[in-house]
């Protein structure tokens, strides 16, 4: 019943809420970097990729995976077009979803064979170097 | 050979790690197993009282480690169960009264006289917790589905794997009717979360209210739902797979409640 008239009211169960929170939580945890130092992570990564292939910004996902010790970081980032010239000055990834329909290549990065960084040692001055390879992405 | 020493832990207190341990003691020494129980939350016992032997009480661990008596003397054998005992922790002592190293060799000399020493873990990730890991061999993390115990299991996790201790999750009174309509974490959430592997799933019951009041583990009263349960845990702990109780499942509400376990 409690479900129904949430559901009716559009509010999501709190587990959901919960789970996301704890994700979050633990990650940063994890990591040794504030919720906020993840998201400007995950802006400037973006970036970097668009000053050399046009990319599909409003897909692009960034997921950070459990491992039994470490922490594996997944990135799903379409790619739209390439870009005429190898590496033009810094442009901000907002700018490249403008009206292009065309289906997305995908460019994607997993765990698998990646090198990881472990995940218990904190080093609260260092930022974690996220490690690009290819291979089909499986973000849960 | 050696027994199987593992510890009971959760970071944060009130998750039911005592009674966990109780209950899991129990059940195993019901499956004949030679079972000793310590209680390394010294200055705050309590697995005594959930045994219902807080009167049988001579020696006690610090003791034990202090050489003020011999561990054969400190150890109180239950009454329902002759192959269940229990190591006490001290009560009026502080928990720097031993060392990781001291609680290494007790364990090790315990291991020698039975299948399964299980360590009663203070709350927390200080000296106490320190102490109860340093002689354990493995790890069951008992947590229950809410954040602050999940984060509090994620912590304690990541140091027992930096201790190298296999790790095994119980997730410890669990509402099926609440989770099933979404406002408690399922199993599925938490193991996710933690990725850890799942060992048991205990549900919520008043039940275990009661006979803890008798100092009585649930996991020796015939009939009881959570008996059953605890006895599929001991099973899975002896390596046999049995399968889980799906929860979430339509119809696990009335499975649980009309069939035990």
């Amino acid at each position: 019943m409690i479900e129904f008239l949430n559901r009716l009211f559009g509010r999501e169960p709190s587990s959901r809420t919960a789970k996301e929170r704890l994700k979050l939580v633990l990650l940063s945890d994890h990591l040794s970097l504030a919720p906020d130092v993840i998201e400007a992570l995950k802006h400037d990564l973006f970036e970097v990729i668009s000053r050399y292939v046009e990319i599909d910004a409003a897909n692009c996902d960034v997921t950070f995976e459990q491992r039994e010790k470490q922490v594996a970081m997944m990135a799903n980032i379409p790619i739209l077009g390439m870009q005429k010239r190898p590496a033009p000055p810094p442009v901000p990834p907002a700018s490249h979803t403008n009206g292009s329909s065309k289906p997305a290549r995908k460019a994607s990065a997993n765990g698998s064979g990646t090198p990881r960084r472990r995940r218990r040692k904190a080093q609260p001055q260092s930022m974690p170097q996220p490690q690009l390879a290819q291979g089909s992405p499986q973000p849960t | 050979m050696s027994a199987r020493r593992i510890v009971l832990t959760s970071g944060k207190g009130g998750v039911g790690k005592t009674t966990t341990t109780a209950n899991l003691g129990a059940a195993l020494a019901k499956s004949g197993k030679r079972v000793v129980l310590v209680d390394a939350d010294i200055g705050l016992r309590n697995l005594d009282l959930v045994l219902g032997v807080e009167k049988r009480i001579v020696f006690d661990l610090v003791e034990v480690v202090e050489g003020r008596c011999q561990l054969r003397q400190a150890l109180i054998k239950d009454k329902r169960l002759e192959n269940l005992s229990i190591l006490p922790a001290a009560q009026t002592r502080d928990k720097t009264a031993i060392s990781e190293l001291q609680m290494t060799e007790v364990i090790e000399q315990l291991g020698a006289l039975c299948d399964y020493v299980l360590i009663d873990c203070p709350a927390g990730i200080e000296h106490g917790f320190r102490n109860a890991i340093a002689g354990a061999g493995e790890a069951i993390v008992v947590t229950t589905p809410e954040v602050s115990a999940i984060r509090d299991a994620d912590r304690v996790i990541g140091k027992l794997h930096e201790r190298g201790l296999p790790v095994r999750l119980i997730i410890n009174r669990i509402r099926p009717e609440m989770v099933r309509s979404g406002d408690m974490l399922g199993v599925d959430d938490v193991t996710e979360i933690l990725s850890a592997e799942l060992l048991g799933i205990v549900p919520d019951d008043e039940e275990v209210i009661d006979t803890t009041n008798r100092g009585e583990p649930i996991a020796l009263v015939a009939e009881s739902r959570l008996g059953a349960i605890y006895a599929k845990i001991a099973r899975r702990l002896e390596g046999e797979l049995v399968p889980f109780t799906t929860l979430g499942a339509p119809s696990f509400f009335e499975r649980l409640f009309r069939k035990a376990g």
